[in-house]
């Protein structure tokens, strides 16, 4: 089932992620059964699965934004389980989480909704704000409006702009936070189908020219196929699939989401 | 499948027992009050006739005297005065207090419970008796209306400004606690500029009472205006007792006015 993790480990690429046994009830649902992989360093990891397969909530997981009810991860080398509450927000630091939902303050501005990334590295108030914020930091923060092709809208509110600028802005935010890990949950979902492949096209380009590691959640086959190197897919909270998405058909991966159905 | 007319659907539901009981003592408790409290019809004859007589009250009243005018514009503007200090001291203790008030903000449930108790006693008990006992501890004048109105505040804009805060999207705060960010870097980046709308129009609604109840702080000596009318009413002199009236009419009509106006601008 690991055999592309394996490959790549065995390739000299340490392992970003490691889970074993990763198990989540919700009441007496079983959301997640069982979950045991390895993602390599600087892989592109799509996850697929109907609704309610779990995909959030193993997302989630990783971080322990979710608390799983057994199991062990293993990220960045960080055994995530037995992480006290400091320890643990230090390993979030360098894990950056992109949401469906954009979660950006709408009142303020893009430029000071990047800013916040910063918090992630350094604390007190002059990350709170633009207007606050260090020279350098404004200037890195500018840097990634640019590598979303926003830098122009920099002052305005983000409750001024469109989905699939937002959604930019949140991408852009993620990356002052300079993370080693990108986790995205359907950042595809609620935007129009031009603004969201927009939106997976940049993740997947920005995370490879940074060699970062990313796991996105998809619904959309063709977007999972495209942007990742790696297909996992969850049934009622089982991975019963992974694969190379180069191996990846749009017919197989149909079938698998008929075979959920069925 | 009916063909209508005939169906058997009973218009009015029977109260059970605990219902004929309950609308028993409500009634009851209304024709009490009633019979107790209400002004009878006689006497509000004799009331009116006091008041519009060709030597009664109002008659009195004019022509307001605009003798005492430079006194009540001084005491006014002390009234104002003691309103605005009074406001801006509440607003700035009630924000610490509805942080800790404030469910997913507090660090634990027994600083919440603490600082609900304290936001509950404040708003609860009315500011005339928050007058009074600081009339007993820092005596007579300003100072005592002073903190009444802090006090009073507290407990109005403590409660509104934790439930301002709880009623925010919890995206932003979700997406800032996923990259570690602290408690304070929530609240500042995340919470306080969702809320600040509804701070500013609580704040806002928190200096048009104060100016009102600091008229009234005045009756009882916690200085202002409110002592003039006092002693206007007290010694008959009705005419100078309009003159206060007007001139609280005019200071209370102007601040809701500007306050409305800055609303309009910043929310």
């Amino acid at each position: 089932m690991h055999g592309r993790a394996h490959e790549d480990i065995e390739a000299g690429r340490a392992p970003v992620v490691r889970l074993t046994r990763l198990c989540k009830d919700f009441g007496a649902r079983h959301i997640l059964s069982d979950i045991s992989l390895e993602i390599a360093q600087g892989s592109a990891v799509a996850l697929i699965g109907a609704n309610g397969a779990g995909k959030s909530t193993l997302l989630r997981s990783l971080v322990r934004l979710v608390e799983p009810k057994s199991g062990d991860i293993e990220l960045l080398g960080r055994d995530v389980m037995a992480l006290a509450a400091g320890d643990l927000a230090r390993l979030r630091s360098r894990v950056g989480f992109v949401f469906q939902r954009h979660n950006l303050v709408p009142r303020l501005s893009a430029l000071s909704n990047v800013l916040h990334g910063v918090q992630a590295r350094s604390k007190g108030p002059r990350g709170w704000l633009q207007c606050l914020a260090r020279q350098a930091d404004r200037e890195e923060a500018l840097d990634c409006l640019a590598a979303v092709g926003l830098d122009a809208v920099a002052l305005q509110r983000v409750d001024s702009l469109s989905g699939g600028q937002s959604q930019r802005v949140a991408v852009a935010r993620m990356l002052m936070q300079r993370p080693e890990l990108v986790l995205a949950d359907e950042p595809d979902a609620s935007l129009d189908p031009q603004s969201g492949e927009e939106i997976m096209r940049l993740l997947y380009r920005l995370t490879r020219e940074k060699r970062l590691t990313l796991i996105v959640s998809s619904h959309r086959l063709e977007h999972a196929r495209h942007f990742s190197d790696r297909i996992i897919g969850l049934n009622q909270g089982r991975m019963t699939l992974d694969q190379a998405s180069a191996a990846a058909s749009p017919q197989n991966l149909r079938s698998f989401f008929i075979d959920q159905a069925a | 499948m009916t063909t209508g007319g005939s169906r058997a659907v009973r218009r009015f539901a029977l109260p059970g027992i605990t219902g004929v009981v309950l609308w028993t003592l409500i009634i009851a408790m209304i024709v009490w009050s009633f019979a107790e409290t209400a002004p009878s019809l006689d006497r509000l004859m004799r009331g009116a006739n006091r008041l519009f007589a060709p030597d009664g009250m109002l008659a009195r009243m004019f022509p307001p005297d605009l003798g005492r005018l430079p006194q009540v514009g001084r005491s006014l503007l002390e009234t104002f005065q003691m309103a605005i200090t009074g406001t801006v001291l509440g607003i700035v203790l009630s924000f610490p207090l509805a942080i800790f008030a404030a469910e997913g903000l507090s660090p634990n449930a027994f600083l919440r419970g603490l600082a609900r108790i304290v936001v509950a006693i404040f708003r609860t008990v009315p500011d005339l008796v928050w007058a009074i006992i600081f009339i007993i501890t820092v005596g007579l004048g300003p100072a005592a209306g002073v903190l009444a109105i802090m006090v009073d505040t507290m407990g109005f804009a403590g409660r509104f400004f934790a439930e301002a805060m709880e009623e925010t999207d919890k995206g932003p705060r979700e997406a800032l606690s996923a990259i570690g960010a602290t408690r304070p870097g929530l609240i500042f980046s995340a919470v306080v500029p969702q809320a600040l709308p509804a701070f500013t129009a609580t704040t806002l609604f928190c200096l048009e009472k104060s100016v009102r109840n600091s008229v009234v702080l005045g009756l009882v000596g916690a200085g202002g205006i409110g002592i003039e009318l006092k002693t206007a009413f007290d010694l008959f002199d009705y005419d100078q007792a309009l003159t206060v009236i007007i001139a609280i009419f005019a200071l209370v009509i102007a601040v809701e006015q500007l306050s409305g106006w800055i609303r309009r601008k910043i929310i």
